[in-house]
Formats: C-alpha cells, structure tokens, sequence
C-alpha cells in the first residue's frame, strides 16, 4: 500500500488485503536499517487472520521516500500520520528493537490512538556502543558486521535457520547493503538519544530473546518497571532478531496478547 | 567491547546450517529420509502452506537434511540463502525459469559446459527464451549483445574446458548498468577458491556433483542468491515484483525484499518442475563439504606439479592452465585466484586425435569419464564427449581442438599422477 505522510511517499505491507474499517488494525515497525519485510511471517498471519496489517517502510528503508527521521520523537509522530493518512483511528503497535521505542513513544504523545504495544527486542536507555555508531557514522562495513553479528544469538551462526535454506547473517548484510549512506547513523543515533518523556497507560507485552547480545533482557528492565502492567515473554535460545531465529515462539507471543 | 567475528571458513564448512538434532541429540546430520511432516492441527497446516510459520510441508519444496546443505552453502558463499536441486543442470534451469518469461534473451559466454550450451542453446530456444553466446575474454561482445529484452549475462568462474578466467567485477558492474543480474557457473572454483558475490556476482550455482561432494558419489546442485540485486530497482523482472496469481497473488519482492528469488524458485520452481535434492544425496555432499577446506589445496598444490610436467614434456603442444604465463588470462587469475585456479585443466597431446586416443586408453591410474571434481583424477576428450553436440566453430569459439585433453587432478600421490602420464604419453608418440 503506498500512501503520503508529510507530502513524501511511504510503503506499508499489507498482506495483500485492502484495509477494512471493520477490522481490528496491527501496525509493525521494523528496527535499525530494516525494513518492512523483516516481520515477514507474522504480519502474514495477522493480514491472513482477520487483521488490518500495516508493517511500514520507515522514511529512507525499503520502499519509503527519505531522509531518516532524526528522532524517536519524530518517528513516533510520523506513525500517527500514517495511521491518518490509512484512515485508521487507533491501531495495535508492534516494533522490534528501535522501533520499539518507536511504539512507546507513540503511546505515550498519541494515547488515544494506540490500543496496545508489543515490544521485540527493547532496551532502555537503548544505548549504542561508541564503536558501532562511529562506525555507522563513517560508513564503514565494520557497521554492518556489527549489525549482523551482534544482531543474532552467538550460536545462529553455527546453527540451522528455522526459515529453510536461508542464512541469517547473509540476509542481514544484504538489506543493509541496500542502505543509503547515512541511514543506519541515523537509525543509531536516533536510538542512543532517545529518552521517555511520558507515561505509557495502555497494555504492553516484552518479547525478549534470552541470548540478546545487543538488547539483553535484563536491558528492558527499566521499561518494565515504567509499565508495571506489561506482560514478558522470554524465548529461550533467540537472539536479537527473534522474528526469524524464533519465528513460531515469536508469533505465538503475538497471537496471545493481541487476541 | 571487542570486535565482533564471523567464523571461518573452516568453521562454517563443518557446522553452518545444522546445530546437534533437538529429537536425538545426534552431531551429524540425520537424514530425514521423509517425504512429508505431520501437522499441528489444521491451524498449523494452514500456516505453513500459507507462509505464516516457517517449517516443512512437503520434501519437494523442502526437507530438514536438505536444507542444512542449502544454509551451509550460502554461509560459505555469503549469500541470503540457496536452493539445493537435482543436479547443477536443474539449478541453471531453476535461476533461468525464475527470472524470465518467453521473449527474453541471455547473453552467455561461448566457453560453457556442455549441458549448459545445449540448455541455451536449443532447449530453451523452444520455449522462446534466446541466448546470444559471445567471446568470454571481449567485454566489447558482451556489452554489443545486450538487448532491451536481456535478462541475464552468465558464464563459468572458469571456462569449460578452455579455462577462460570470466571478468566478473567488469561483467558484473556492464550487468548493472543494463539492470539485470549477473549468474555464475562456480563449479570449477568452488567458495574455498574464488567468492563471486565478493567480486559482483548476484546469483551463482554449483554442480555439487563436483568438488563439493568431492567423492563421485552423488549428483546435485546448489543455487544460491546474493540477495544484493534489486528487483524492483531494475523494473525487468515481472516474476519477482508483480502479483502472482499462482500463489494468493504474491508479489515476491514486496513480501520478502532480500529473499525474492530463492522464495519464488522455491514456492514456485521447485512445486512446479519438481527437480528437487534427495535428502540422503544432501547427506553425502554435505561429507564432501565437511573436508573441503582440506581437499582443495591438496588439489591445486598437485594440479600444479602436473601441469610443470607436461608444460615441459616434448609430446605436449601446450597446456592450458590460468596459473601459466602465457595463458591469456594469467593476470586476471592472479587477481581473483589468489588461491589457485582449480584442479580442471586442458592440454593438447601433440599428434592429434590418433594420439589422444592412445594417451587416454594408456593411462592407468586416471578414470577416463564424464565427471571432475572427484576425489580420482579424472581424463576426458572433450571433442567426443561433453561438448560433441557442438558444432566445429561452435568448439573453436570454446578453444576445444581434436587433440584437447581434459584432466581432473585428484588426492592421488602427485608423482604417481605424473608417472602414469608420462607413460601414457610415451605410448602416445609411438
């Protein structure tokens, strides 16, 4: 689906179906340097179970028209502009990793809009090691390999992918290889900077990988204690990017607390 | 913090794609010699069919052993992942039916493997797909031969059995320019010798029938993606980026971005046409796998004590090998052989066909067959053999003459090699 937000346009997956006013809505925001296709299998689901599916390209990834958005603030104010602009009122909001941050900060400037927040992969503060974000900086591939490797369970490499005949480490070189200069500072900075200002009222559920090098759960402790209500889910054996090392625990999280 | 670091090649060749069997605990790969896998409920059939859930269906479309040597491959390859087929023919035909419809055309180099020439030069001719054949080493014919309808330029690492070294980082980046891909043929270097995505490649395979299984035991193929071509960008493959009515109107490269091609030639090429792996065939390449970081310098350090000898042995005409001066790509495969330039390489017997066949009936220790890459070496007559189908200027194009001899250079002890042909081309000469 191809919409405009602030006169610019964006890409939003939306599992094949025209949107439907009668259908709940679930909006999927993808983390650092991704894009919409890294929630693949379970914004299918969704999209095929009765959802309004929007899994959004963020401004400058995939198919979205740049720059990146400088701020989590900034980031967080364009999701209700696509919600406007898809004329959806309030939506369920999923994000992993930055985007995660993303979500709360929806949440919390744009209450009356969000039903609830599914959290993948958080950390707060969610700060970025100096060497990754000079790295990001200057462009520099060592960036790249620090996404990939610190972005999955040490033992992914060594191990099968759920996802037949795929490999984890080369899939999240390419999308990065597809960046424009820049982006994934962006993203970082974005990322490292950001701080919460208000409060997050509406239900929350953390899904955590227990072998999360770059947001470990004991990361997202901070922001657990800022939404006492909120529901934890802690999958054995994935790492950062549980969306493809644990796809099934991962989307069963999901069904459960968006049900 | 401390760096981060992938593993190494030999690493990845012994353990990428399988952790130890979560039923078993079994450390080599099991072979799921199964054709289906039972389901959840109907909820879970449905998911997977749908591609909701990842897992197996059906071992047409995907199979546990299977796909642990599809990951393994793409590790070593560093791409986003692979296909593992029949044999290398199939995975040629796979990467051709997933890219193009009838009315495109491929510009390939002329020095290919004889199946492959025969594939793109007549069969898939019949199905309205044309391939225009140019002079490996001349960059001019490549870029002259490029039409708007091309949809792919393919060639071999190493030309067959020329052993033209291809100019991948020129061909790849004149691929860019016209928008379509780059496909590799990199049976002859396997990932341990040259890493084609490093140098621009953007879809490669292998007959893993070759080095890879190393043994002689199994034939198969492996085709792998890069993942770094962008398919909507290039706006020429309809395949990967329009609704396709085969599967709930899937537009593949707005579902999966990276993983585009290897979804399609899975959902579709391999549902369709069916030229699937064996799971027990995955098992036996994934052994040869397991040593190939041992086995290939074993088989270049003897390839090049051969090829010494018989670039000094009075009944040869000339040897063909990159690593040798006068070969025309000798700087080339310095450049991207730093390795070696592989275990396969042609020469000529002086005295023609007559002394060609007595050469090759002479041996004792080289298996005169239709095959390289095993762990024997290996002779054939290219002329009469793999590339008899082609026509005389079609064999001169590919540097292939009556007296051209083929060899395969196995894990034998070296001066046994180079003993048995010494007296083979002795009893030649007579």
């Amino acid at each position: 689906m191809r919409l405009r937000v602030d006169g610019k346009a964006v890409f939003a997956y939306t599992a094949n179906h025209e949107l439907d006013a009668k259908k709940r809505s679930v909006v999927f925001i993808h983390g650092a340097g991704l894009d919409h296709s890294w929630f693949g299998l379970q914004s299918r689901y969704f999209g095929y179970h009765g959802w309004n599916v929007l899994a959004l390209d963020l401004p400058g990834h995939g198919r979205s028209e740049g720059p990146p958005l400088p701020s989590i603030g900034a980031m967080a104010d364009w999701v209700a502009g696509v919600l406007d602009a898809a004329e959806i009122g309030k939506a369920a909001l999923v994000g992993h990793s930055m985007g995660t941050l993303v979500a709360v900060e929806c949440a919390a400037r744009h209450a009356g809009r969000v039903e609830r927040i599914a959290l993948i992969a958080t950390a707060y503060p969610m700060k970025v090691a100096e060497a990754f974000l000079e790295a990001a900086k200057r462009n520099d591939y060592s960036a790249f390999d620090m996404h990939t490797i610190w972005g999955h369970a040490p033992q992914v490499p060594l191990g099968g992918n759920p996802n037949p005949g795929m490999w984890m480490y080369g899939d999240t070189q390419a999308r990065l290889e597809r960046l424009a200069p820049g982006v994934l500072h962006a993203d970082l900075k974005a990322s490292n900077d950001y701080a919460l200002a208000g409060a997050v009222k509406c239900p929350a559920l953390f899904i955590l990988g227990r072998r999360d090098v770059m947001t470990p759960p004991r990361a997202a402790r901070t922001l657990q204690e800022q939404i006492p209500s909120a529901q934890t889910v802690v999958i054995d054996f994935s790492g950062h990017s549980l969306m493809a090392e644990a796809p099934d625990a991962t989307l069963d999280a999901l069904i459960g607390f968006l049900r | 913090m401390a760096g981060p670091k992938y593993p190494g090649f030999d690493t990845l060749a012994l353990h990428a794609g399988q952790s130890p069997d979560p039923a078993t605990g079994s450390r080599a790969v099991p072979i799921y010699q199964t054709t289906s896998y039972v389901f959840r409920d109907t909820e879970h059939a449905a998911s997977l069919f749908n591609m909701e859930r990842a897992g197996h269906v059906y071992s047409r479309i995907s199979n546990p052993t299977v796909a642990v040597l599809e990951e393994r491959i793409a590790a070593l390859e560093g791409g986003v992942g692979a296909i593992a087929t029949a044999s290398g023919q199939a995975a040629l035909h796979l990467a051709i039916a997933t890219l193009m419809d009838a009315g495109s055309h491929i510009v390939a180099s002329a020095s290919l493997y004889g199946g492959s020439h025969n594939l793109l030069a007549y069969t898939l001719k019949r199905f309205g797909i044309d391939t225009t054949f140019v002079a490996p080493r001349n960059l001019d014919d490549w870029k002259r031969a490029i039409r708007p309808n091309t949809r792919l330029l393919f060639g071999e690492t190493l030309g067959n059995p020329g052993l033209d070294v291809l100019d991948i980082p020129a061909l790849a980046d004149m691929a860019h320019g016209a928008k379509v891909p780059l496909l590799v043929d990199a049976t002859f270097t396997t990932p341990y010798l040259m890493k084609p995505f490093a140098l621009g490649a953007d879809l490669l395979y292998h007959s893993a029938t070759k080095f890879l299984g190393g043994h002689g035991t199994a034939i198969g193929g492996v085709l792998v993606d890069s993942g770094r071509f962008d398919w909507e960008a290039s706006g020429k493959f309809g395949t990967l980026t329009e609704a396709y009515a085969g599967f709930h109107n899937m537009d593949f490269e707005e579902e999966s971005g990276t993983r585009a091609f290897l979804l399609r030639a899975r959902r579709e090429g391999l549902r369709d046409f069916g030229a699937c792996m064996a799971p027990m065939t995955a098992f036996q390449i994934l052994q040869g796998v397991e040593t190939l970081h041992l086995r290939m310098p074993r088989h270049v350090e003897s390839t090049r004590k051969v090829v010494q000898f018989l670039a000094a042995h009075a009944a040869v005409a000339r040897v063909i090998y990159p690593e040798l001066p006068e070969h025309p790509d000798h700087a080339l495969a310095k450049k991207l052989l730093p390795l070696g330039a592989g275990a396969v390489f042609s020469f000529e017997v002086k005295g023609g066909r007559p002394a060609g066949k007595a050469f090759i009936e002479s041996l004792r220790i080289f298996s005169h067959l239709a095959n390289v890459g095993d762990a024997k070496s290996l002779v054939i007559h290219p002329a009469t053999t793999t590339h008899y189908r082609m026509s005389d200027a079609d064999l001169q194009k590919a540097g292939i003459t009556a007296g051209t001899v083929r060899l395969s250079i196995g894990l034998e002890d070296a001066q046994d090699l180079i003993d048995d042909l010494d007296r083979a081309l002795k009893v030649s000469q007579k």
